[in-house]
């Protein structure tokens, strides 16, 4: 069995035309390794268009899309047999069943017959799902099925993952069991290409961001270096208080606890404090704060270092 | 083209060869015809015709075994007469959506990402269609032949032949209902145009204008379907009758029977061009 230590998806002057409309333009972008890669963009940027094109729903006007080296459009069978997709919201055969719509992507995929009901049943279990298991498709609603088509990108335990907006149709609690569930994939090695328009889930789950527009590739790098290029500095927490706190210890306790930027008072009892990091130093930012009895009330982020990052770099959008 | 050879496994998994990709999109495939509204609502119309015939041939019998048809005539004009539709029927029920509707209702993002051509799922899927429309085809024809058997007529050979006829042609019917399936990314308009083409235009041009205009309907899929009924009657109807009507003979209006060989090869001719088109199409066809 030849196992692919790398994985790499990767766009060789890729380009997509729908008459004149130019979808996608000369895209360059090569990930590879153990990762996971946020793909972002405003609508009409190109996002899905690119991702259909890795996974044989649209053909290149012209360059490659190629996965571990494959050419998607000349050796699809092989390009996609270790990659797992999830596009748009896909639906599955009505009259079938969840396992049996699993059972057949997998006898697809090859999954050894022996292993097939455990892996259907893990997959399934990983988007809660278990007890429709044997109810029909067609009923299901859209978030439903969109577990459904999670479980199914997932189980031939894929070495590359396209995801094209995940979290689409689900509540917040599905929301978050499929960041789990990417994060889990994140530390089993395995390379997932995410197209998201939800920052804060980028900045949950991804390593390192491309961001395009207009079919153009603005940017791509890791998520600490696109934000220290591009953002105007610092997440920022809005912290609601019990009672009104005063100037002296703002400026000269809060304002200079580690990693903060910046600290103003938004209303009397509302503060604002800008701070360079992630979701560590907001933790910690936080337990400095209640320890400070000062009757923290609520701590909510108001924007983040990404976000910035990205409204600076996509400015004209559709 | 549809590879006998499996693909090397790259993360674990070694993924079947397309025939056998075919095998499984035939199973599911029929699986969800199976259990479908539609198979059990036409399963309900194959047996009302029947149920309708039995009761013409039980208050009627002279209608259908009059001395003067052939000593067939049980056959000519139950099966004759009828086989047709149900065939129709059956391509639109099973075939008119079965590529639009990977489109229209999503359900080709299921399926076309992963390791499969895109050659074996509409093979699969016309296999699948075709076994189910061969069940309803299967349905009609034992109550055809119950009935035949209880009024006396036996199961002549040229029934047997009409028979394999008739499931050619179901065949080549499919082949047009999936060629206009992948046409269309619209489900309702792929029906649409099968219906308005099969129930209609066919017949209109078959039976009235070009024998108006007394032209062979050679390219006319309904025209080489004409063989199921025909072979059925003694002797076989003549290739071309010439009937003069009008005051003083004004015009001529030309009847056109094919013959069997013409038949069959009018036939083939749909069910193979319509085939690679309807593949092409599909091939080339974008998700969007």
């Amino acid at each position: 069995m030849v196992v692919v230590s790398n994985p790499s998806v990767e766009a060789v002057n890729l380009s997509k035309k729908f008459g004149v409309f130019v979808a996608v333009s000369n895209l360059n972008l090569k990930i590879e390794g153990s990762k996971c890669v946020g793909f972002l963009g405003p609508n009409g940027a190109g996002k899905t268009t690119t991702l259909k094109m890795f996974t044989d729903l649209i053909r290149p006007s012209s360059g490659q899309a190629l996965i571990n080296g494959i050419n998607v459009h000349t050796e699809k069978k092989k390009a996609l047999a270790s990659v797992g997709t999830l596009i748009e919201t896909p639906e599955i055969y009505p009259s079938l069943t969840p396992r049996e719509g699993l059972t057949m992507i997998a006898e697809i995929r090859g999954v050894p017959a022996s292993e097939r009901k455990k892996r259907i049943e893990e997959a399934v279990a990983d988007v809660r799902m278990q007890e429709w298991m044997d109810k029909r498709v067609g009923k299901f609603s859209k978030g439903m099925k969109q577990r459904i088509c999670i479980a199914s990108a997932l189980l031939s335990n894929p070495s590359i993952l396209l995801l094209d907006e995940p979290t689409t149709g689900l509540d917040p609690r599905g929301m978050s069991e499929v960041r789990d569930i990417v994060k889990s994939l994140k530390s089993k090695k395995r390379l997932i290409f995410m197209s998201s328009h939800l920052l804060s889930e980028v900045s949950d789950v991804c390593d390192e961001v491309a961001m395009i527009d207009h079919g153009k590739l603005i940017v791509y790098d890791t998520i600490p270096n696109v934000t220290a290029k591009f953002s105007g500095g610092g997440n920022a927490v809005e912290v609601g208080l019990q009672h009104a706190i005063d100037e002296a210890l703002l400026a000269n306790t809060i304002a200079r606890f580690p990693d903060v930027m910046g600290a103003e008072k938004k209303d009397a009892k509302t503060l604002i404090i800008k701070f360079s990091g992630g979701l560590d130093v907001q933790e910690r930012l936080l337990d400095d704060l209640v320890r400070l009895n000062i009757g923290v009330v609520s701590f909510k982020p108001t924007s983040s270092e990404l976000e910035d990052a990205y409204l600076k770099l996509i400015k004209d959008t559709l | 083209m549809i590879d006998m050879t499996e693909t090397q496994p790259i993360f674990g998994n070694t993924v079947p060869s397309s025939m056998a990709q075919v095998g499984i999109i035939t199973k599911y495939t029929f699986l969800d015809y199976f259990r479908s509204r539609r198979f059990f609502v036409l399963l309900i119309i194959t047996v009302l015709i029947g149920a309708l015939l039995t009761a013409l041939v039980y208050f009627r019998p002279e209608a259908f075994t009059s001395s003067s048809l052939s000593p067939y005539a049980f056959y000519s004009t139950w099966w004759g007469n009828s086989i047709n539709f149900v065939i129709i029927l059956s391509g639109i029920f099973f075939g008119g959506d079965a590529i639009s509707g990977e489109f229209q209702n999503k359900t080709g993002y299921f399926g076309i990402p992963n390791p499969i051509r895109r050659s074996s799922i509409y093979v699969g899927k016309w296999v699948g269609a075709f076994i189910a429309a061969s069940l309803m085809f299967l349905v009609f024809t034992g109550i055809t032949v119950g009935n035949g058997l209880a009024h006396g007529s036996g199961i002549p050979f040229q029934f047997v032949e009409s028979f394999i006829f008739a499931w050619f042609y179901l065949a080549a019917v499919l082949g047009v209902t999936f060629f206009f399936s992948s046409l269309f990314k619209s489900s309702s308009i792929s029906i649409l145009v099968t219906v308005i083409l099969f129930l209609f235009v066919f017949n209109l041009l078959g039976s009235l204008v070009l024998p108006l205009i007394q032209v062979e309907p050679w390219f006319i899929i309904t025209y080489g379907a004409g063989i199921i009924g025909n072979v059925l009657q003694v002797p076989y109807p003549q290739h071309e009758t010439v009937l003069n009507a009008g005051p003083r003979g004004g015009f001529s209006l030309s009847t056109f029977n094919s013959t069997v060989p013409e038949g069959l090869v009018i036939i083939a001719i749909y069910f193979i061009v319509t085939a690679v088109l309807g593949l092409l199409f599909f091939e080339r066809k974008e998700f969007t």
